[in-house]
């Protein structure tokens, strides 16, 4: 990583003040990570307090998505639909730096950058979605993501997974695995078998594709089961832990997933990996040995480190999946909090609410909502709200939810980089 | 008349300053520019709170927003709904 860029009213420019040049008044948020998270919680600090000195820290100049992303893959949305960037948050009040963060001391509160430069912070917000564990699944490396994508970081990976689909003859086999929990998007590997198993009915229809999965339970589960034999028997199959789903091994040179029963071996392979929270969680100090981030339900400060607040992918957040809508609903409860907590004050008990939709196909959609709490340290769900779609809901009510889910994405992004 | 414009001023900064209600920031990952879900800010809030209240009671068709108002209570629902109220 070289030097850092600043995002200035729609232009990346060189940086040309050093932060210690600055006036020192204001306290000082920074937020590293610039994902659904990030985003959102530096503009919602600078929103409810903007005399507060604000800077978002980000690698990349460029955001994909991953909601919808499973639709790139099989081509029945563009990758251009999932692209954002920083520019209007750099208008709004918050300063975009383009740098990595390599470092952080929680001591002596300062953010250390690719370029060796340092920036001091009062509270320092980090929302550094996910890290694949390479190696986690044995066979599984970052070479072996190149022959077998993961496709879970939406961008390039989702693209090699297209081509390779496109690439396969009538006749062939996609095998996916899923990871046990905890993960991001727990839909999503039977979201990504839905719309793979559209595509392939209407595209490639004497294939199969088998999900070995790494559990007997999962999101949403009698609603895509009922799906599936309604819309792709025999071509869609399920193999649950308990039947021997889950993958112990992987081999790139074949494209063979292998079991404790037997192995499988894919025409297009798509290993959904084992995952942590982002590295510079570790770094800091905040993720403790499950590779996760425990926080406080209230404020999502760290329990590990204080003056640094975890929300997203990376943070242990109880009940909540780990989906873009709830890490754009706790960035904007942090944000609150740490405003609050700067000020002197004491946040109250936060109310949070998650809503994923799924597609089964193209104008079909489901959904899961949660309300939640804290309750006794965690985040947990109001008993008797949310839930999931009805089983037995009409063709219109899947169509309208497939609506719904469309302009949550044109909402969601639009509240975080709008 | 200065008197009342000021006080008028430190009000309506006070409000600008208070916290939201519990759960009022989490509509707008849904109820934003893009329809269908209604743009609530703005609205006038008994609207909002009847709509809550038949939602979670189910006498209002819904896709989700029965789920989500169940873990409201009315008297939450009206803080929530006079805060979107107040919003621009």
């Amino acid at each position: 990583m070289i030097g850092r860029r600043e995002v200035v009213g729609g232009a990346a420019t060189a940086l040309a003040m050093p932060f210690v040049a600055r006036a020192q008044a204001a306290a000082k948020v920074i937020v590293v990570g610039g994902g659904f998270g990030g985003a959102t919680a530096a503009r919602f600090v600078r929103r409810a307090d903007p005399h507060l000195d604000v800077v978002l820290i980000e690698a990349s100049p460029d955001f994909i998505a991953c909601p919808f992303s499973n639709a790139v893959i099989t081509g029945f949305r563009d990758i251009a639909a999932q692209r954002f960037d920083y520019r209007a948050i750099a208008t709004s009040g918050v300063r975009v730096l383009i740098a990595e963060a390599t470092a952080i001391d929680p001591a002596a509160r300062r953010v250390t950058l690719g370029d060796d430069s340092v920036v001091p912070y009062d509270r320092l917000i980090l929302s550094p979605g996910i890290d694949i564990v390479w190696g986690g699944l044995p066979g599984y490396d970052e070479a072996a993501a190149e022959r077998m994508p993961h496709a879970w970081k939406a961008g390039p990976q989702t693209l090699l997974l297209r081509r390779q689909l496109e690439a396969m003859a009538d006749g062939g086999v996609v095998v996916i695995s899923a990871p046990a929990n905890p993960y991001r998007c727990p839909p999503g590997p039977y979201e990504r078998a839905s719309l793979i198993a559209a595509w392939l009915k209407a595209n490639r229809p004497r294939s199969k594709l088998l999900l070995l999965d790494a559990k007997d339970v999962f999101s949403k589960q009698k609603l895509f089961q009922a799906a599936w034999a309604q819309l792709y028997p025999g071509l869609l199959e399920w193999v649950s832990l308990s039947d021997g789903g889950k993958v112990t091994r992987v081999d790139p040179a074949t494209n063979t997933f292998e079991t404790d029963f037997g192995s499988h071996k894919a025409d297009v392979g798509n290993v959904i990996p084992p995952q942590r929270a982002g590295r510079i969680a570790a770094l800091a100090g905040v993720a403790d040995r499950t590779g996760w981030c425990p926080i406080d339900p209230v404020t999502f400060e760290s329990k590990l480190q204080p003056n640094i607040h975890v929300v997203g992918d990376a943070a242990i957040a109880g009940a909540m999946p780990k989906s873009a809508f709830a890490a754009n609903a706790q960035a904007k409860v942090c944000a609150e909090a740490v405003v609050q907590l700067l000020a002197g004050g004491t946040p109250g008990e936060p109310r949070l609410i998650n809503t994923c939709y799924s597609l089964v196909a193209p104008g079909y959609g489901i959904s899961v909502a949660g309300v939640y709490r804290p309750v006794n340290g965690q985040l947990t769900d109001i008993p008797g709200a949310g839930g999931v779609s009805p089983l037995n809901a009409p063709a219109e009510q899947r169509a309208q939810e497939a609506e719904y889910a469309d302009a949550w994405f044109k909402t969601i992004t639009g509240e975080t980089f709008g | 008349m200065l008197r009342t414009a000021f006080g008028t001023t430190v009000l309506l900064s006070m409000v600008a300053m208070a916290p939201p209600p519990p759960g009022a920031l989490g509509c707008s990952g849904c109820h934003g520019p893009a329809a269908p879900p209604p743009v609530l800010t703005g609205l006038d809030p008994t609207k909002i709170v009847a709509e809550l209240d038949a939602f979670r009671a189910g006498t209002r068709p819904a896709t989700v927003m029965d789920r989500i108002a169940k873990g409201f209570s009315h008297d939450e629902s009206v803080a929530i709904a006079s805060w979107l109220a107040a919003q621009q």
